[in-house]
């Protein structure tokens, strides 16, 4: 059993960083401090809490310690649970995939676009399905943009539709053919229970279907859509949380130039 | 209580403004029916059910009268005809028509004095259930007791009904005092109601009357245990906004979600169909004794919560007059706004203080509706439950009505059971350790509250009077709220307007109208 919050207890782990096991960190090198927090369905009691310390053990956690547990009523017990992770990763082994284009102000998208492409860029964007979760494709294509990042509506360079919330994915293809776009920017903000996959990829068999895959960017976006993910659906990129609209921006225009898409 | 100094003169001439645009488009109103109106009048007059291909027997019933040329003269006019002509029940007729047995339109057509008559008497025991409800309500509240003010709001959001009932059992149980179940994403846009108890919604439940049936009563049941009455939310907006309001009326839900302007702005709802809509609805609502919750606060989810702070006042007023105009008391005006400026903001706080506290004076009996932050939340849990806990001293220092509790992990999914144990938690805290800070601590003249409170306050009188010039259709058009424009004649369900014929009677109305003093 752990002996409490201020264990004076010496630990013997080596205490030197090595980048190719690296731990979690609480206040020691190498101590794998993690902290967690999980509900189970089981009344609130003494075997309820046991049954949290075994759990995490499971998990990988040594000397787990549950420093709280909360009634729930209708017999559900909540636990905060703090220990040693003993998992460590090869950090010099890690690969993330990321869009690889360098990012360009508002002015210099404009510029670069009248330099290398010598005409409007059509862009039009939607958050499709049954979402209904502007926020997204707002904070990308509105006039006024986001945190002072302002969106493609204000960049003169580049026409943009915003079709808003809950569009059909036929809708959105056939404005792109009707406006004749250039990219297509799909915004996915619930993605609850992974509804936001198969909606996803219909806009891709609708796209190849109509054949203009290979004339449009396309892009996805939201909190939970990783450039890997975008990629693997068959997206030329994807933009998570912290995204602005000169990340998407920069990408759509070089993107284009390296295709070819005049 | 606290107290700011507040241009009385302004107010006044808010106020007017927004009764004259509401005068206005009641104008319109008045003479305008939709299919969705229909439905509900076939829904009070107990037509319910699907047919083999799970349709709803009152789209049914409707678009048998649309079929067949004849919907100006409304619903009323040929069910209550086919009753006295065939002698069957409303429910009969309407699975006869479904059937394609019965054509009600072109039956032999009693005197209009005749069908008035008869639809009055039919229109009476639904009217007398859902006083009944509100009644129910009335003494389960004085037995048992509810819980202080603000009400402690919590949604549960799984999908699944059975599952939804777990969760607001157990949200009671922590101190929860309302319970909404939201709606699977897309409800909204249906034109129709689905039928029956229901498994399977994304990041939602479907509003379905058995729905309503199985949590109203395990509401019931848990507030006997925990000795609060806890009572029922749900969505009365979208497509079928007066049918959900039929349907709540009937199973005693206490709360429902009901602005027109959410609707037009959000969902992209034509605005002749639902403002048409949202005017039976409440008188449903305000008849039935339900609390209804505007959705102001959502415009600061698009628009900025700092820029376009009067916005919301404006629509507030706007909200109230046709509130009033649908026979709803005050007391049950759930007028809304939001904790959404942006947390960096220097002196944010006395910003949303001053918004709060002017809500609070101009609407003082309104159980104002108070939205947590949403926009500015993150995957920062810890962060966003102290975003939280600021919004949460805000409500109980200027006494808000109904607090929707934010959830530290607002912005990564509905909540797990636990987010919204620590959420209530939370609000339990504040609002117990600061119960009367409000009563203890004074503004400072003419200061930094003060002075942004009467700067939004003049900002919303002069857009009231601008739309009060406009009109209302056409303020929406030019996107002044929540820098959405909307066409009149654009967005879903405009094809399901009509104008009145001179045979259509609702008779629910005079019936309701009135609201919760309507005896």
């Amino acid at each position: 059993m752990s002996s409490g919050l201020y264990s004076m207890e010496k630990k013997e782990f080596d205490k030197t960083f090595d980048k190719t096991r690296v731990k979690a960190y609480g206040d020691t090198m190498n101590d794998g401090k993690v902290q967690l927090s999980f509900t189970l369905p089981l009344p609130y009691s003494e075997e309820a809490k046991e049954a949290a310390r075994q759990l995490a053990i499971k998990m990988g956690i040594e000397e787990p310690n549950v420093t709280y547990m909360m009634d729930l009523g209708v017999g559900y017990t909540f636990f905060v649970v703090y220990g040693s992770c003993i998992h460590s990763v090869d950090a010099t082994k890690i690969v993330v995939p990321k869009v690889e284009t360098n990012t360009m102000s508002m002015d210099e998208v404009d510029e670069y676009i009248r330099k290398n492409i010598g005409r409007k860029v059509v862009v039009v964007g939607a958050c499709t399905g049954t979402d209904a979760h502007t926020v997204g494709i707002d904070a990308i294509m509105n006039m006024k943009g986001y945190a002072g990042h302002y969106g493609l509506e204000r960049y003169q360079m580049i026409e943009a539709y915003n079709l808003g919330s809950q569009v059909p994915n036929e809708v959105l293809v056939a404005k792109a053919i009707e406006v004749n776009a250039d990219a297509i920017l799909v915004s996915q903000v619930v993605t609850q229970k992974n509804v936001h996959i198969p909606n996803m990829t219909e806009l891709v068999e609708i796209v190849e279907a109509e054949g203009i895959r290979d004339r449009v960017v396309l892009v996805a976006g939201g909190p939970r859509i990783s450039h890997e993910l975008a990629k693997e659906l068959g997206y030329d990129a994807g933009f998570g949380a912290g995204s602005f609209a000169e990340d998407v921006a920069s990408f759509i225009v070089q993107e284009m130039v390296s295709r070819g898409i005049k | 209580m606290a107290y700011i100094n507040l241009n009385e003169e302004l107010i006044k001439r808010a106020r007017d403004a927004a009764r004259n645009i509401a005068i206005d488009t009641q104008k319109f109103i008045d003479v305008h029916s939709t299919v969705s109106t229909e439905r509900t009048i076939a829904r009070l007059y107990g037509i319910d059910g699907v047919d083999e291909n799970g349709v709803p027997l009152p789209n049914r019933i409707v678009d048998h009268i649309k079929d067949n040329g004849a919907l100006e003269d409304g619903l009323s006019y040929y069910l209550v005809n086919a009753v006295l002509e065939t002698n069957l029940s409303t429910q009969e007729i309407a699975e006869e028509v479904a059937k394609g047995n019965l054509n009600i339109v072109r039956l032999n057509k009693h005197s209009l004095d005749e069908i008035r008559k008869k639809a009055y008497e039919l229109a009476y025991p639904m009217v007398e259930r859902i006083k009944k409800n509100r009644r129910t309500r009335e003494d389960m509240i004085k037995n048992i007791g509810e819980g202080d003010k603000p009400y402690l709001y919590v949604i549960v959001a799984t999908g699944n009904i059975y599952e939804d009932v777990v969760q607001a059992q157990s949200a009671a149980k922590q101190g929860a005092d309302i319970i909404a179940v939201i709606r699977t994403t897309g409800q909204s846009l249906l034109d129709y109601v689905p039928y029956g108890a229901t498994t399977e919604g994304f990041g939602g439940t479907y509003a379905t009357q058995e729905n309503f049936r199985i949590m109203r009563r395990a509401l019931d049941e848990v507030s006997l245990e925990v000795g609060r009455y806890i009572r029922l939310c749900n969505y009365c907006s979208g497509l079928c906004m007066p049918e959900i309001a039929a349907m709540g009326a009937m199973e005693r839900l206490d709360v429902m979600l009901n602005d027109a302007l959410y609707g037009i702005l959000f969902r992209d709802i034509n605005m002749q169909r639902t403002i048409i809509d949202q005017f039976f609805s409440r008188v449903i609502n305000g008849f039935a004794g339900v609390i209804i919750n505007t959705g102001e606060d959502n415009y600061l989810t698009t628009a900025d919560a700092v820029e376009a702070a009067h916005t919301v006042l404006a629509s507030q007023f706007i909200n109230e007059q046709f509130a009033k105009m649908a026979g709803i008391l005050e007391e049950q005006m759930g007028l809304g706004h939001a904790f959404e400026m942006n947390p960096d903001l220097k002196d944010g706080f006395l910003f949303e203080l001053a918004q709060a506290q002017m809500a609070r004076q101009i609407f003082p009996k309104a159980p104002l509706k108070y939205m947590p932050p949403t926009k500015f939340m993150t995957g920062n849990i810890f962060k966003g439950h102290i975003q939280d806990a600021l919004f949460n001293v805000v409500s109980i220092w200027t006494k808000q009505g109904i607090q929707l509790l934010g959830m530290l992990t607002e912005a990564i999914h509905t909540p797990f059971i636990s987010d919204r144990a620590l959420s209530i938690e939370n609000a339990r805290y504040i609002f117990n350790n600061m119960k009367s800070i409000g009563d203890e601590i004074e503004f400072k003249r003419g200061g930094i509250v003060e002075r942004r409170a009467n700067e939004v306050l003049q900002r919303a009188t002069v857009l009231l009077e601008e739309i009060e010039k406009e009109g209302l259709f056409t303020t929406l058009e030019k996107g002044i709220f929540a820098d959405i424009k909307r066409s009149r004649y654009g967005g879903k369900g405009l094809d399901g307007v009509f104008k009145k014929g001179e045979n259509y009677i609702n008779e629910f109305i005079p019936l309701m109208l009135g609201g919760a003093n309507n005896e």
